[in-house]
């Protein structure tokens, strides 16, 4: 059967998104979150001056403009606020019947619930993440984990049978500017849940979420001093890290910063879960539903601006699909809407800091510079504040950098591959471990791919799902230890008999 | 732009792409994200309306019927100003004559089903003549049903053929491919008649003839748009797509429209490119075009029933 109809030559073919119907802004309003112009250190209850006597801006990424100053916590700080956890520890939290352990935090995340807007408005403003995210996913998904970790407080025996658990103490918990809020509910729920007391310290660029959390735990009538928010640079986190009477470190972040805390607390009996850095394959087959893997692709990378230690920024097509994967991509990158994080219509929202969008450029540099052909999103960026447009990079090599190394934003490279083994083989080499995601039609081929792969999460025809049920962390110099689900309590336990 | 004569090989489509109903549905979702409001919203009611085939497809059809369809049709809403009319009037093919000598003059096209509508159980013959005698009468596009049944049954060179041969005899009117996508099962399946349709010859494809239920939904629709912006890469050819059946709000073809702009783009924002199978939808967007207008709801009572 062979037909004649007319065509174009394919090179000229060309879908046009600019279109003439186009969405008109629809921001969220900024006036339904409250934000202070200055906050001072969570400590043991109370709202209490920094003895450094220093305060530091958090700024708005998506404008550059001064949201609030927070107070900098110093050693003596810290360990005002350890002393408060571990006198909380000892005198109240530890003693205090599971049950009633679990009212607070189901307390707390009903509270985050009622508050939900508020909390995405100020996520979005501080981390120049996309309102959708924050209010789709970020604020819904952290007050979730409060609800899980609440379910277990009481169930712990049934969670290890045949085992008498016992909580560790003082917990120091070190979260990352990429879910501010998120992750402080991954840290403080299980801590809670255990019976543990803690002192976190949420980075230094959005700050501002976790202290809205503080507000609400004192609010809730949770003991004083069961936690301790303090707010600071690297040195608050240092501080916490080597303080004596900490017995725990949760830490996620960077691999280099996890190196450092791991050294510290060598020769400690300090306990440690870190969730560090990534680089994950995203594997695409050529039986794939390729439109729902593109769309994965692009929520795998994209998400967040890249800014997700779990994000697929290794993409791997088999070679007999890639150009149309390709093509789709930069189709669907076209429709992507960058801009004001706070209005609803935004894909993508601003880069988190300066810092991180000069690592970015420098890596795009990098990119150039190896040979790796570039295409990005014709969008035209906001003046003002830190943007980078979503970016493919096509014929990359395994001994790229791009390909090797974490860039943390919102670019994509993308290798081609042959067979099962190779593509095997390519995802496992690199120092990372933290995530993979297989495409195929094939329900055979997704088992025999995820048993041979060193991640530790594996998502297959999706990517980038959460849920608190779920288990999440590394291998390798992605981190140890696991966070979430049944198996983010035992970090925060002793199994004594 | 330069437009070149070529072969196109007919590929097997036992091997068409295959699609995965979890990754559609939650593409599908994020489209009603969108916010539309305001002036976008008011050009977007519009589009929807000048898209919409108005139709009424019932055993009791009859000349009065169909006439004062044709008029709603030309005049939706003469009270304000400014208001586009629908693309098409969608009847059986013993009204068509009806139609064609009500709407003549006003651009509006006259839509005939065919081909034993709406099951499609009849004979190859009786289904050209069908066809035919839609077209003789006036049809300026003609809406077939295929061969759900020698689908189902793996008999693709039947359905092709028998979609080949009514465009055939469609002469030059334009030939939409209704799927009947809520026979078909399966987002794979919609996607296989979807390419044998393209291939064929179908001009439009389309989702469903409103008499079976599950009809339109945004997830087949969009299935439907990736496979005529696949076609449309491979062979440079562009084919409209027709959601039917089950859009009666504002709303939910305000979220179509997101869905056409951010899969196949500006082309297709257009009533020669996409069309609305609707028959209550209009008077919905005419309620929301004049609360946009007059910042209040209108009762119901002051748009007419046709």
């Amino acid at each position: 059967m062979a037909k004649a109809v007319s065509t174009k030559k394919s090179n000229t073919i060309k879908l046009k998104f600019d279109t003439s119907w186009s969405y008109a802004p629809a921001p969220e309003s900024k006036s339904a979150a409250s934000i202070k112009p200055q906050y001072d250190l969570f400590i043991d209850g109370k709202w209490t001056k920094p003895q450094s006597g220093k305060y530091f801006s958090t700024i708005n990424p998506a404008n550059e403009e001064k949201l609030s100053e927070v107070a900098e916590a110093n050693a003596a700080d810290v360990d005002k606020a350890v002393k408060a956890a571990r006198n909380a520890y000892e005198k109240v939290w530890k003693k205090m019947p599971a049950k009633e352990r679990a009212k607070y935090i189901f307390r707390i995340s009903r509270m985050m619930q009622e508050k939900a807007r508020e909390l995405a408005i100020i996520e979005s403003l501080d981390g120049g993440k996309p309102i959708r995210e924050s209010r789709d996913f970020d604020v819904p998904t952290a007050a979730n984990h409060f609800f899980y970790y609440a379910g277990w407080a009481d169930k712990l025996e049934y969670a290890f049978p045949n085992r008498t658990t016992e909580p560790l103490g003082v917990a120091g918990q070190i979260t990352p500017w990429n879910f501010p809020l998120l992750m402080a509910a991954w840290k403080i729920a299980p801590a809670l849940a255990t019976g543990n007391t803690v002192v976190l310290k949420p980075a230094e660029t959005t700050p501002l979420t976790a202290l809205k959390l503080a507000e609400i735990i004192q609010e809730s009538g949770l003991p004083d001093g069961v936690v301790n928010i303090l707010t600071g640079a690297g040195a608050t986190g240092a501080a916490i890290v080597n303080h004596s009477d900490v017995n725990k470190i949760a830490f996620t972040g960077s691999t280099d910063v996890g190196k450092i805390i791991q050294r510290a607390i060598a020769g400690t009996n300090k306990k440690a879960t870190l969730e560090l850095g990534g680089k994950a394959a995203n594997i695409i087959f050529e039986d794939a539903p390729l439109d729902q893997a593109v769309e994965g692709v692009i929520n795998g990378i994209f998400f967040n601006q890249g800014h997700v230690c779990c994000a697929g920024s290794r993409l791997y097509v088999q070679e007999s699909v890639a150009k149309q994967v390709i093509r789709k991509l930069r189709d669907r990158l076209e429709s992507l809407i960058i801009g004001d994080p706070l209005d609803k219509n935004t894909d993508i929202g601003a880069i988190n800091s300066k810092q991180q969008l000069d690592n970015i450029h420098k890596y795009i540099k990098i990119g150039l510079k190896e040979g790796a052909e570039m295409y990005e999103s014709s969008c035209r960026l906001p003046s003002k504040g830190f943007w980078c447009k979503p970016t493919l990079f096509t014929n990359v090599a395994q001994s790229s950098r791009i390909a090797q190394e974490e860039i943390f934003g919102p670019v994509l490279s993308i290798l081609t591959f042959r067979t099962d083994d190779e593509v095997i083989e390519k995802a496992n080499n690199t120092p990372y471990g933290l995530s993979a995601g297989v495409w195929t039609d094939k329900g055979s081929k997704i088992f025999n791919m995820t048993k041979r792969m060193r991640a530790g999460v594996i998502w297959a025809n999706t990517f980038n799902k959460f849920d608190p049920t779920s288990p999440f962390g590394g291998y390798k110099e992605s981190g140890y230890g696991r966070e979430g689900g049944l198996h983010g309590l035992l970090p925060y336990l002793n199994l004594v008999s | 732009m330069a437009i070149a004569k070529t072969k196109v090989t007919v590929p097997d489509f036992s091997l068409s792409p295959r699609i995965d109903q979890v990754g559609v549905e939650e593409r599908a979702s994020r489209f009603t994200k969108r916010s539309i409001k305001k002036e976008t919203k008011l050009n977007g009611l519009k589009l929807v309306l000048n898209m919409i085939d108005l139709t009424t497809l019932e055993g009791k059809d009859t000349d009065g019927k169909v006439r004062q369809l044709c008029y709603k049709a030309m005049h939706p809403h003469d009270s304000i100003p400014g208001i586009p009319t629908v693309a098409a009037v969608c009847v059986y093919p013993s009204m068509v004559k009806v139609a064609k000598k009500a709407l003549e003059g006003s651009g509006i096209k006259v839509a005939s089903v065919a081909t034993a509508f709406p099951s499609g159980q009849a004979p190859k013959d009786i289904k050209i003549r069908d066809t035919k005698f839609a077209v003789n009468e006036g049809a300026d596009e003609v809406d077939m049903v295929i061969s759900r049944g020698k689908f189902h049954a793996g008999e693709y060179n039947f359905v092709f053929d028998e979609i080949s041969a009514i465009k055939e005899a469609c002469g030059n009117a334009r030939l939409k491919v209704i799927l009947e996508t809520g026979e078909l099962g399966t987002f794979d399946k919609v996607r296989r008649a979807s390419d044998i349709a393209m291939y064929a010859g179908a001009d439009f494809i389309k989702t469903s003839t409103g008499k079976i239920q599950p009809a339109a939904t945004m997830p087949v629709t969009l299935v439907m748009l990736e496979a005529i912006r696949d076609f449309y890469y491979k062979t440079g050819k562009m084919i409209g797509m027709k959601p039917a059946g089950g859009i009666s709000k504002s709303k939910l073809a305000l979220h179509y429209l997101v869905m056409v702009k951010e899969v196949l783009g500006e082309d297709w924002l257009n009533n020669e490119w996409f069309r609305f199978g609707a028959s209550s939808l209009a008077n919905d967007v005419l309620m929301q075009i004049a609360k946009e207008k007059t910042g209040l709801y209108q009762s119901a009572n002051y748009f007419s029933i046709d």
